[in-house]
């Protein structure tokens, strides 16, 4: 049995739910107790892909990384790299469709947080930095980890917009969702079966595993508060 | 010397306030809502007053919007109303929180010194969920006082504590006053507490200052 579909869903899963955690931390932490015009309208863009069909969300990643798309074309001429067809674009797909539950996730986290524990840190001469890491980062974790697992799993389980961007290309682009929708339509129901446990087994035990923690979480806060 | 000159346009009022104080302890007596607060937020750097002036022994902390100084420069020790630790640190981590990397012999000293004074050391491995409100308080006035402030803001210090730990607490501010000859400015709606702790009583009602008087029974004046 090729197990390449499983390493590759792996490797796109984690390198996505790294550039989701930095941006999602980032733009949640900016966005975070703060009103501005127009922050509704960022906001609603920001979570536009966990309503739109994936199809919409595809075919809105082949306009801007298309071969003749605003960002591809140009990526092509400038660099030499073509997006589509390659494992970078089930990166891209899956950035987009994870980075919702992260920023949803952050922004909870970083809102919950006591304005007057920064404040705190700031009269005791500690820089905006200084307060985001030794505060406002630490405390916001349990939160914070939350949207990390969740954007994992997703990313783990992205089908739609990765087959528009990316296609479907045994060995370079076939992720476990790929490599399940093409057995089934190859008539090949045990590589499917095969994929299909797998994933639902590796899909089970980060929810599990996340219940599990932040339950024990809950708890150990529900004691601090006291 | 502290010099407190500043307008701000709050929700239902506007807050005009113009003060000075020496080495002395200030209260800023009031109901909630008089914006007391909002004056110790303002010296802090914690919000920007619309207009005015704030200067703490010639330096100036805020001249207009476009001069003001952040908090993280202004050298205050703040003590929040409840204490604002830091729930994640113990409380050695709590009070070391805002020294420099490189401890002095001095630093040491001051540490040492409020631990003792406050009677706190026993509880420096213990983190705040697991000590008392009258503890947390004393920890939050080591972890106030031990950067050397040049000004003391207390809101609302006592109001969490039972009476008798409040008495306790009251007597140590007194003590704490003592030994650090810089101006304490605190916030209380307690009329007792304020005669008590202060050398003048400011009063305050909807942002402007009604009337000032001094704390009676207070036996020696602090200057």
């Amino acid at each position: 049995m090729d197990l390449s579909p499983l390493l590759l869903s792996v490797k796109v899963a984690v390198i996505s739910t790294a550039i989701v955690f930095v941006l999602g931390v980032f733009l949640a932490h900016l966005f975070a107790k703060r009103q501005f015009f127009g922050k509704s309208i960022f906001e609603s863009l920001f979570l536009l892909p966990l309503v739109l069909p994936p199809t919409v969300v595809g075919f809105g990643l082949l306009i801007l990384f298309g071969k003749k798309g605003w960002i591809g074309s140009w990526l092509l001429e400038a660099f030499d790299i073509q997006i589509v067809f390659t494992w970078t674009a089930a990166v891209i797909a899956s950035v987009v469709v994870s980075f919702p539950l992260m920023y949803q996730s952050a922004v909870a986290a970083f809102d919950s947080l006591d304005n007057k524990l920064g404040d705190a840190a700031r009269t005791m001469g500690a820089s905006e930095w200084r307060v985001f890491r030794t505060i406002t980062f630490p405390l916001a974790w349990p939160g914070l980890l939350a949207g990390l697992v969740l954007s994992f799993a997703r990313g783990l389980g992205e089908f739609g917009a990765t087959l528009m961007l990316a296609g479907y290309i045994p060995g370079k682009t076939d992720t476990i969702p790929m490599a399940i929708y093409f057995a089934v339509e190859a008539g090949k129901m045990e590589k499917a079966t095969f994929w299909v446990v797998i994933i639902t087994a590796l899909g089970f035990s980060t929810i599990l595993w996340l219940n599990w923690w932040s339950k024990r979480n809950l708890r150990r806060f529900a004691s601090e508060k006291r | 010397m502290l010099e407190v000159s500043i307008r701000k346009r709050l929700d239902h009022f506007e807050l005009d306030i113009s003060f000075q104080a020496q080495n002395e302890i200030i209260v800023l007596a009031g109901s909630s809502g008089a914006g007391k607060t909002s004056i110790l937020q303002a010296i802090a750097g914690l919000t920007e007053p619309d207009s005015g002036i704030i200067t703490l022994n010639g330096k100036s902390f805020f001249n207009g919007k476009k001069n003001s100084l952040p908090a993280r420069s202004r050298n205050i020790g703040y003590l929040f109303q409840d204490y604002a630790l830091f729930p994640h640190m113990t409380v050695e981590r709590n009070i070391h929180y805002g020294l420099h990397k490189q401890t002095t012999a001095t630093t040491g000293f001051i540490v040492e010194q409020l631990l003792t004074v406050l009677g706190i050391s026993h509880l420096l491995d213990k983190y705040p969920h697991q000590i008392s409100g009258g503890e947390k308080q004393r920890v939050a006035l080591a972890r106030a006082l031990a950067t050397e402030p040049d000004l003391l803001l207390l809101d609302e210090p006592l109001s969490a504590l039972d009476e008798e730990t409040r008495e306790e607490c009251q007597d140590e501010l007194l003590r704490l006053h003592e030994l650090w000859k810089i101006p304490f400015l605190i916030v209380t709606h307690s009329r007792s507490e304020a005669e008590k702790l202060g050398d003048r009583v400011l009063h305050l009602k909807k942002g402007l200052l009604v009337n000032e008087s001094r704390g009676t029974m207070k036996e020696t004046p602090a200057h």
